[in-house]
């Protein structure tokens, strides 16, 4: 992976003066041992007129293995062995340009300290920068700070025409800033544009990194080199909560310390209008709605115990542990990796999955599956009927799943998309109608459906659900 | 109650092999002596060995609640076991028997006892010479009364035999007599023609034995008066011999003339269970078609109705047959009963798991005992009247209601086939409908149970193997729950999953990390001597089970559907379920064109191989993970690669950079065609191709057992016949000799020189191959080299990044891994061939899956 910065001649000093300001002799290639491979420092090029020097990394695979920090990931996937790192611009670069250029960085030349705070006329080149969003995210990052973009995708293959471009792009910036600027921009955008994506374990230290380099924080105990007059370029950027989150790899808490942090540095400024997109998507109060409709059945129903088939991580139970008439509320899902999420310690958790019949499942006055069977295969559901309806055969069921027709009311959902992308179908009202009237037949019960959420003319509520009560024994011998 | 006083010879007192044995006598009878020279040291439980185990003091009256805590938790254990026990404590209480009475029963066993009754004078002279009895003549005196009080009415206490032996004489001349439980005929191997409910349906049932090839003899009168098979073997009756139907005299005169003459065996049916009653003067209800038996045996003679009587009273509840493979009941047994004798066990044998509930016709609701059945013997019953006889959880039910008007089934055992005659006419109306109503669309669907996972277990889950155990741990077990709950097709379709394979040893060679001269050598080492070579295929492993027609499929496997293709780790190849089914309906016509369901003789057939192109499945993963690698390298070397040149011109460049620079550049391109090479354009099920190497199973067997050179032949048969079938190369080698061996090498150069993946190395005989040390590996992979660029890196043929792979590859946990999954599959395979119940084919299935979830090194 490399980088190339170009400056040409200015009327104070000569191009080649890029190296009082990099600490690296233009005439000299320096080496820098990394603990995943090494850091060159060299000058393609180095005239009065023109000079370039170049950051190039080698990556060496075993040491990359052995810097692996993240013990929470046992990663066993091929992934670790042929990746992109030795190639693309990815945290191990711009973790060696902090290292390998950090005086320079900081805006500091003790020999040139005239020319560290000039802006010069900078070309950067990187060649395989990695940005899934997109040319024109990158533009929308660099522009806003005063550089002219290049950003050009680069192919995926020759050898596999018809497939198109990868997420890589070939990025020239180029602009009149300082260099330490210069730096700085690539030290946050780069981890920004990859989508968070580090080879070490990101930690609490990762927000002081990056309000530091976003000239929002000095660094702990070193003076300021000037005093801060200016809010810093990352407080006043319109797309800093979009660089905050990717370059925090999307951990919530640091996103949130960091934002705060953020508003605070800016709130120096004239207020503005705020226009902050979210940090978190919005949770849609279709969910509490949903949530609500399956309470309120069971309290009708007089339910004096509840199985909550696929609870997840819980967003039901919580509700559902604060109803004074069940007794008894247990949780079961496939997944332990949700059930350890679970807080709820009134609910009795199992692991069990509603196509395994489960003597644990039985013995309940209700059952409730939310949102649960458009996660099943169709060729799967006779199972679920059998082990829930069949065996453990409560007095009532509740069964909610999405409704297909809804779906046109969503933005950006292509005609015939599911809302997840782990469903398997979602149903028009007609064929949940069916489903639920032969499933009732077939196991002695009656059921009613109903809609949660805003009930449309055209296309019916986005979420059905449907209450199954079993027949009584006696009352069904006359049948 | 049995006493005999006089004579000198041994007296033979009878015990059951199951049950539980009281001694009872007082202190200093000699209990203990007796129960060491009668019994096996740990078929006693003796109350002063358990005073001693709780208290250190085999005296210490004051441990005795905690001791016979201890003895009563012992003999249940060793009862619910099956195992003889006899307790060596006075139990002259009323009380104290009482409570191992009712272990024995819950148990299902019976209690016999054993009176020692010495002189009061005697006892206490052997208790004065032993100084650990300190307590006084008082005790031995109560004792004694205690005793005197019980003998006589030991027998109303649920005491099945009671032995009475009086004065040392008598207690001297006792030997021990074991008796083994009536059920058990074990010894009688057959074979068998397991006939179910007769009901008085005499002409089919004469009809039946005819088609089962049994000779009939008839009286002057022209009546069936025995039947025998010329090959020896032997019918049983499930009972239900009578009522209802129109000569329940004739059938029962045929049956038990065939019993009595050895040419059948009979258990004892509800309907004969009541025509005892009646027959005894007992009243009963005559309902269910028992007032017509009534009937027709007023016209037979007073000596045929005792006969009848003396046989139905004599039929033992149920019968352990072949080894204890076979278990007869009427309503069927579960396991725990199996060999047990108690009221709740012939109330079991004879009307099944009732919940003492009726239903809509007045009939009893029974439990589904058959689907909670665990066990390993095969349990025949009839009793409930089925549409057809089919097998669930290694049991059958085969009365399909002749009577009714349905016919009469019989099973040949151990061929496993049933033969069936139709009824002459309906000669009895059902209460119920014979057939359940259509209340769904089709059979039920077949389940599994979590707990045959051992998901509730806390320790994952055994599966026992001829080659030894293997275990999943309880986190990969929950891991394979998961994907097998939310990913994995039907369970019915997946019979096998595909081991992993592992890789041959690190080569010799100092360019190469694997090479075939390896994988010969390991073979020849374990002494494998025939090896063959496969084309290894670089696409995605897809096990292919299809169906001649709807009607194997439904019998087998799931219905609606003609096949499937799933992926090795059990899920749906194809996320379009179209394209699937256009894949069977292709892979069909091609075992079809071949001949193969002929040859096999099957109308189902389960082939394991592989699915070409690799980016028909992996097309994420190419994109992803190898051809963007490809593309960042293409952009960002030859960049390094201009700025380095440009630096060392004007004489500021790196040492060595440049030329791995330009060596990196030509490894990524290497890197790039392999990836390419497994890549072309498929749209649906247009363009691909699969490349079968294994037949795994068709109808009632499996061909783990047959060679490599018969699977091969069976693929280029296929390969002939369907287009979409693509052919593997391979060659035979002997691993003895090394211009052969070194041939095949060049074979295998030849291969990955052209841009194959490598080559697979595979005993000839099969998978069931074995070597010194028992099982062999089924295979071991011998990747080429440049394939290698996408597993290892594009630079591991860096001689220093060679070396170090070499130094820490360990594939030892790998080839652990490939042989336990080896393992699975093989008796995967083998319980599915066998015809055994759903859960258990599964079982080494999900274990296959849990321990593909467990971590090792993926690039081995």
């Amino acid at each position: 992976m490399l980088l190339t910065i170009t400056t040409t001649q200015t009327p104070s000093a000569p191009a080649s003066d890029l190296g009082f300001l990099l600490h690296k002799h233009p005439d000299r290639a320096q080496r820098f041992e990394q603990s995943f491979g090494t850091a060159h420092v060299f000058y393609p090029e180095a005239g009065d007129e023109r000079c370039t020097a170049a950051l190039l990394l080698e990556v060496d695979p075993q040491a990359l293995l052995r810097t692996r920090t993240s013990v929470s990931t046992p990663d066993f996937a091929l992934a670790q062995y042929v990746n992109d790192r030795p190639y693309a611009t990815s945290s191990l670069f711009t973790a060696a340009l902090g290292r390998v250029m950090r005086t320079a960085l900081r805006g500091r030349c003790e020999q040139r300290p005239e020319l560290a705070r000039t802006p010069l006329p900078l070309e950067l080149h990187l060649p395989a920068v990695p940005c899934r969003p997109g040319p024109e995210r990158a533009r929308a990052l660099f522009e806003p700070l005063g550089w002219t973009v290049r950003a050009e995708p680069v192919p995926l293959d020759p050898g596999l025409p018809g497939w198109g471009d990868s997420h890589y792009l070939s990025l020239t910036l180029t602009g009149t800033l300082r260099l330490s600027e210069a730096l700085n921009h690539l030290y946050v955008l780069l981890p920004a544009m990859d989508g968070g994506r580090k080879h070490y374990w990101v930690d609490e230290t990762e927000v002081d990194k990056l309000l530091r380099a976003g000239g929002v924080a000095e660094a702990a105990g070193e003076e300021p080199e000037e005093p801060a007059e200016e809010p810093g370029w990352l407080a006043t950027h319109p797309e800093r909560s979009w660089i905050t989150r990717r370059f925090l790899d999307r951990r919530q808490r640091y996103v949130r310390t960091a934002l705060g942090r953020l508003q605070e540095a800016e709130s120096v400024l004239p207020a503005e209008a705020e226009d902050d997109p979210a940090v978190e998507e919005r949770a849609p109060d279709l969910a509490e709605q949903r949530i609500g409709a399956v309470l309120s059945v069971l309290r009708s129903e007089q339910a004096d115990s509840v199985v909550d088939l696929g609870c997840g991580s819980g967003a039901l139970l919580t509700h559902l542990v604060r109803e004074p008439a069940l007794r008894r509320i247990t949780g079961a899902d496939v997944s332990t990796g949700a059930l350890a999420r679970v807080r709820e310690s009134r609910a009795e958790l199992l692991v069990g999955s509603v196509v395994h019949r489960d003597p644990r499942f039985r013995g309940h006055d209700a059952a409730v599956l939310m949102e649960v069977i458009e996660h099943l295969d169709p060729s799967r559901l006779p199972a679920m009927e059998e082990v829930v309806f069949g065996d453990a055969a409560p007095r009532v069921a509740v069964v909610t799943t999405p409704n297909a027709e809804y779906n046109t009311h969503y933005e950006g959902l292509a005609e015939g998309a599911f809302r997840h992308s782990d469903h398997r179908f979602e149903w028009t009202r007609a064929e949940f109608g069916a489903w639920s009237d032969r499933v009732a037949r077939t196991h002695g019960y009656t059921v009613r459906r109903l809609p949660v959420g805003p009930d449309h003319r055209d296309t019916g509520a986005p979420t059905q659900l449907a209450v199954f009560t079993r027949h009584d024994p006696e009352e069904g011998a006359g049948s | 109650m049995t006493t005999d006083t006089t004579g000198t010879e041994p007296r033979v007192l009878g015990v059951p092999e199951m049950g539980l044995v009281l001694l009872i006598g007082v202190s200093g009878s000699g209990k203990s002596t007796f129960a060491a020279q009668h019994f096996l040291p740990t078929q006693v439980v003796s109350s002063d060995d358990c005073r001693a185990r709780v208290s250190d003091d085999p005296d210490d009256q004051s441990a005795s609640a905690d001791a016979f805590a201890l003895l009563h938790t012992m003999v249940d254990i060793r009862l619910r076991r099956g195992l003889l026990t006899v307790v060596d404590a006075t139990n002259v209480q009323r009380h104290a028997r009482g409570e191992l009475v009712r272990i024995a029963k819950a148990n299902n066993l019976l209690t016999t006892a054993i009176v020692l009754d010495v002189p009061e004078a005697l006892a206490r002279e052997r208790n004065e010479e032993r100084p650990d009895r300190d307590f006084g003549p008082h005790v031995i005196h109560r004792q004694r009364r205690d005793l005197r009080s019980s003998i006589k009415r030991l027998d109303k206490e649920g005491i099945r035999k009671v032995h009475v032996l009086r004065g040392p004489e008598e207690i001297e001349r006792a030997r021990i007599g074991l008796e083994r439980p009536w059920p058990d005929k074990r010894e009688l191997t057959g074979p068998f023609d397991v006939i179910g409910d007769v009901h008085g349906c005499r002409s089919e049932l004469e009809t039946l034995l005819e088609r089962l090839g049994y000779a009939l003899t008839r009286d002057t009168d022209g009546r069936a008066v025995g039947a025998r098979h010329p090959e020896g073997r032997t019918a049983v009756f499930v009972g239900d011999l009578v009522d209802r139907g129109p000569d329940s005299p004739g059938a029962l005169r045929l049956a038990m003339n065939m019993v009595d003459d050895g040419d059948a065996l009979c258990v004892p049916g509800n309907h004969e269970n009541k025509l005892v009653r009646v027959l005894k003067g007992r009243t009963a209800r005559l309902t269910h078609g028992l007032d017509r038996t009534v009937e027709q045996l007023e016209k037979e003679t007073p000596e045929f109705r005792d006969r009848v009587l003396s046989f139905c009273d004599g039929l033992v509840s149920h019968l352990v047959l072949d080894d204890g493979k076979l278990v007869i009941a009427h309503a069927g047994l579960k396991e725990d009963y199996h060999l047990r004798a108690s009221g709740r066990v012939r109330s079991f044998a004879l009307y099944g798991d009732t919940t003492g509930e009726s239903d809509e016709y007045g009939l009893p609701v029974r439990l589904p005992w058959a689907r909670d059945y665990r066990g390993r013997a095969a349990v025949v019953y009839g009793h409930t009247v089925v549409p057809h006889a089919e097998w669930l959880n290694n049991t059958l039910c085969i009365d399909t209601g002749c009577v009714f008007g349905g016919e009469l089934t019989a099973l040949r055992w151990p061929e496993k086939e049933t033969v069936a005659v139709p009824a002459e006419q309906t000669w009895f109306e059902p209460v119920r409908p014979a057939v359940p109503e259509p209340a769904s669309d089709g059979p039920p669907p077949a389940v599994i149970d979590m707990h045959d996972l051992g998901i509730d277990s806390g320790r994952g889950l055994h599966v026992e193997t001829p080659d030894g155990a293997v275990r999943a741990d309880e986190g990969s077990t929950l891991a394979a729950f998961e994907a097998m709950s939310r990913f994995a097709v039907d369970p019915r379709w997946l019979l096998y999953l595909p081991p992993t394979m592992a890789p041959a040893p690190s080569a010799a060679s100092p360019t190469l990390l694997e090479h075939p001269a390896e994988a010969f050598s390991a073979f020849r080492g374990s002494g494998v001597e025939q090896v063959v070579c496969q084309e290894k295929h670089m696409g995605s492993r897809a096990v292919a089970v299809l169906c001649r027609d709807a009607a194997a499929a439904e019998r087998r496997f799931v219905p609606g559907e003609l096949g499937t293709v799933y992926t090795r780790t059990g899920r749906p190849f194809f996320a379009d379920p179209d394209v699937g089914r256009e894949i069977v309906d292709r892979l069909r016509a091609a075992v079809t064109g071949a001949g193969l369901w002929e040859l096999l003789g099957t109308d189902w057939i389960a082939l394991d191989g592989e699915m070409l192109p690799w980016s028909a499945k992996a097309h994420g993963l190419i994109r992803d993970q190898y051809a963007s690698v490809g593309a960042a390298a293409r952009a960002s070397l030859p960049a390094a690669r201009d700025a380095l040149a440009a630096a060392a011109a004007r004489g500021a460049g790196v040492d060595g950079l440049q030329g791995a620079v330009e060596r990196r550049i030509d490894q990524m391109e290497g890197f790039s065609r392999v990836y390419r090479r497994y890549t072309w354009d498929t749209d649906g099920a247009a363009g691909l191709r699969y490349a079968p190497f294994m037949v795994l199973a068709s109808e009632g067997r499996e061909y783990s057992d047959a060679d490599h050179l018969w699977h091969m032949a069976m693929a280029e048969k296929l390969a002939e016949a369907g287009d979409m079938v693509h052919p593997t190369r391979y060659r035979t080698v002997d691993t003895t000799d090394p211009q052969d061996c070194d041939n095949a090498a060049a074979w295998w150069t030849d291969l990955v020189a052209a841009g194959g993946e490598g080559a697979v190395v595979k005993p000839v005989v099969g998978a069931r191959a074995r070597g010194r040390k028992g099982l062999t590996q089924p295979g071991l992979k011998v990747r080429g080299p440049e394939y290698l660029r996408i597993i290892y890196g594009a630079d591991y043929t860096d001689p220093e990044r060679l070396a170090v792979l070499k130094e820490r590859r360990n594939p030892g946990r790998k080839n652990g891994m490939a042989m336990r999954e080896h393992k699975l599959g093989l008796e995967a395979l083998a319980r599915h061939a066998r015809g055994e119940p759903l859960w258990r084919v599964h079982q080494p299935v999900f274990a296959t899956l849990a321990l593909e979830s467990e971590p090792v090194d993926p690039r081995l």
